[in-house]
């Protein structure tokens, strides 16, 4: 779409319906980066992706490319992936170590620096004598403007001022609290091993999606309805349930009633939370042996509390959507108007019994790999969304009527009135219009 | 220099091989499943890794790893009416080459071999291009060659993957 030198980014967004810009213009995508992704806290790792000193992988922020590290001293760092020198490049590898010296070194000209981003040395230095300290900050790698970690989740803003990490994750805290309670360390751990899909999609359309209870037994049906024809073939072919994949699978075509029983929570910076629909606490061996590992580390009362927190997934805008009683995480990493990367990640409860992590680890394979039976119809979807978004003619707008004016708020908090309201949808892009027009 | 397997084993063998691999492309391109789950034994397995160095699927994260039950539910779900991603349909042409038997077992007639596969695939106005490593352990039955693993080591394996695989390679 060519940009529009006219577009008023205040008046694409209206309480019940939003401007199809806002998905297609090149122009109010280079204004969200800027805004949105360079100002707000954004997912980077986990701490357990960099266990050794040395050890990094690279992602995005935004336009910018970062890489987490761990220094010698055990600290983890965010660095820009920036040679101060000329420019390039430092890591060209999506992660590894930096060797026995713990140095990052330019391919280019070989300056070598600290995992802090500190300049540690470089050929022929006599050559900066008289003229540059090699202590000045414009001869470092930059570090995020800030980073703060919580519960093990690293984050990173690229913007000196704002809200600490804490106060700006407010109820989307849920996610990560609720991961790490189901471990009776407390901790999670995470499996080295990330996903990532290309989206021909927005990224808006992938978060909005993540919520969007009136889908999955249209878009997944296909899926569903072969999932539970195997449940059938399996029991009369081996006399035994068939393994708990299926179930999740064939969940997602629930009658619509089930779907719009849920109900789902807006909190201020345009998070979310979806109450959970999945059966994770059926009486089999693994779920009892994981409630008597937390109860003999917080007792039953406190066991309890922490297995019924039912929340299934949770949306911490803009860039990330979380699954917590399945342990994972896709990270959404902007590429173009209409183009997202998705980075995809599960995670180990440590402590907990082997077959809690095999649930998650089936979850992953069957909704999140490469090869997932559910998101192919979702990913289909988002392409046909955004390629009939991107239709100079048909229509301007995007319509976000369902329930509007009928969830009730209490404190800046929204609780939908029923499963199906676009409340996700409309709380994401009032956060959206805020960050964009900076609160005017 | 490489171990010369090829000298080892009949010229029999690596024809047989040769034609079951050659097959079970063609049943792959022209989407007969019925034939394709045919081709495993009764605990066959189809993966593929997420790493080349991996050497178990259990308890691992993989981009592929199926028994008979799941492909037969992947195959449900392509042939299902509302597989909304298959509305628009793909076809895809395999070309299996480079057919080296890596060991022959003299009692049984099972068969390890290693072979290069290159794979178009067609869909909405797009066409993808994968190749990799097939490592087939095969087992010798009165009715031929079965599956027992289908391992598929893909040269883009980290991805970024564009879409998904929908079904097999």
């Amino acid at each position: 779409m060519p940009k529009d030198q006219n577009l008023d980014i205040g008046s694409l967004v209206e309480p019940d319906r939003v401007h199809k810009a806002c998905y297609a213009d090149e122009e109010v995508f280079e204004q969200e980066l800027k805004n949105i992704f360079h100002k707000s806290w954004i997912y980077i790792g986990h701490e357990s992706q960099v266990p050794n000193p040395g050890d990094y992988w690279t992602t995005w922020v935004g336009k910018e490319r970062m890489i987490i590290c761990r220094a010698e001293d055990g600290q983890v760092h965010v660095l820009y992936n920036r040679c101060p020198h000329r420019g390039a490049l430092i890591c060209n590898n999506l992660h590894g170590n930096s060797g026995n010296k713990k140095s990052f070194r330019c391919p280019y000209h070989a300056w070598q620096f600290a995992m802090d981003g500190s300049l540690r040395n470089l050929p022929m230095k006599e050559g900066y004598d008289g003229i540059i300290d090699l202590k000045d900050p414009q001869l470092q790698m930059r570090p995020a403007e800030r980073q703060a970690n919580y519960r093990g989740f690293i984050f990173a803003s690229l913007s000196e001022d704002g809200p600490d990490l804490e106060t700006w994750l407010g109820g989307g805290k849920v996610a990560f609290d609720d991961i790490c309670n189901r471990s009776p360390e407390g901790e999670a751990e995470i499996v080295a091993n990330c996903f990532r899909i290309i989206q021909h999609s927005n990224w808006k359309i992938f978060l909005e999606n993540q919520l969007d209870a009136v889908h999955p037994s249209i878009t997944h049906h296909s899926t569903g309805d072969a999932a539970a024809d195997m449940q059938k073939v399996y029991k009369d072919k081996t006399g035994e349930d068939a393994p708990m994949g299926y179930q999740f699978l064939a969940d997602f075509t629930l009658p619509f009633e089930k779907w719009d029983s849920l109900s789902t929570i807006g909190h201020p910076y345009g998070h979310n939370v979806l109450a959970g629909y999945m059966g994770l606490r059926p009486r089999d061996p693994v779920t009892i042996a994981h409630e008597e590992a937390l109860t003999a580390v917080h007792g039953e009362e406190r066991m309890d509390e922490i297995l019924s927190t039912n929340v299934h997934h949770v949306l911490v805008y803009p860039c990330l959507s979380v699954q917590p009683p399945l342990q994972q995480l896709r990270a959404v990493r902007p590429l173009a108007a209409n183009k997202t990367l998705t980075e995809i990640w599960h995670f180990k409860l440590k402590g907990a019994p082997e077959g809690i992590y095999d649930r998650s680890l089936a979850y992953y394979y069957h909704v999140n790999a490469p090869s997932t039976m559910v998101n192919a119809d979702d990913l289909n979807n988002f392409r046909a969304c955004q390629d009939g978004l991107e239709l100079d003619g048909g229509g301007d707008w995007v319509s976000l009527h369902r329930n509007v004016g009928q969830d009730p708020v209490v404190d800046g908090v929204t609780t939908s009135v029923t499963g199906m309201s676009e409340q996700p949808m409309r709380n994401m892009f009032a956060a959206w219009q805020e960050y964009m027009t900076g609160g005017e | 220099m490489p171990k010369d397997n090829a000298l080892n084993t009949s010229a029999d063998t690596q024809r047989a091989v040769e034609q079951f691999l050659y097959q079970q492309a063609e049943i792959l391109d022209d989407r007969r499943w019925d034939d394709w789950l045919e081709l495993f034994t009764a605990d066959g397995k189809y993966w593929m890794p997420v790493d080349p160095e991996q050497v178990t699927g259990e308890r691992v994260p993989n981009i592929f790893y199926e028994d008979v039950y799941l492909m037969d539910m992947r195959i449900r779900r392509v042939e299902h009416p509302y597989a909304h991603s298959q509305m628009a349909g793909h076809r895809t042409s395999h070309t299996v080459s480079n057919v080296i038997i890596q060991s022959e077992d003299e009692a049984t007639g099972d068969v390890v071999c290693t072979s290069r596969f290159h794979m178009v695939e067609y869909r909405l106005d797009d066409q993808r291009y994968f190749g990799g490593k097939y490592t087939h352990t095969l087992k010798k039955t009165e009715g031929g060659y079965r599956i027992q693993l289908q391992r598929v080591d893909i040269a883009n394996v980290e991805g970024p993957f564009d879409f998904v695989m929908q079904v097999w390679l």
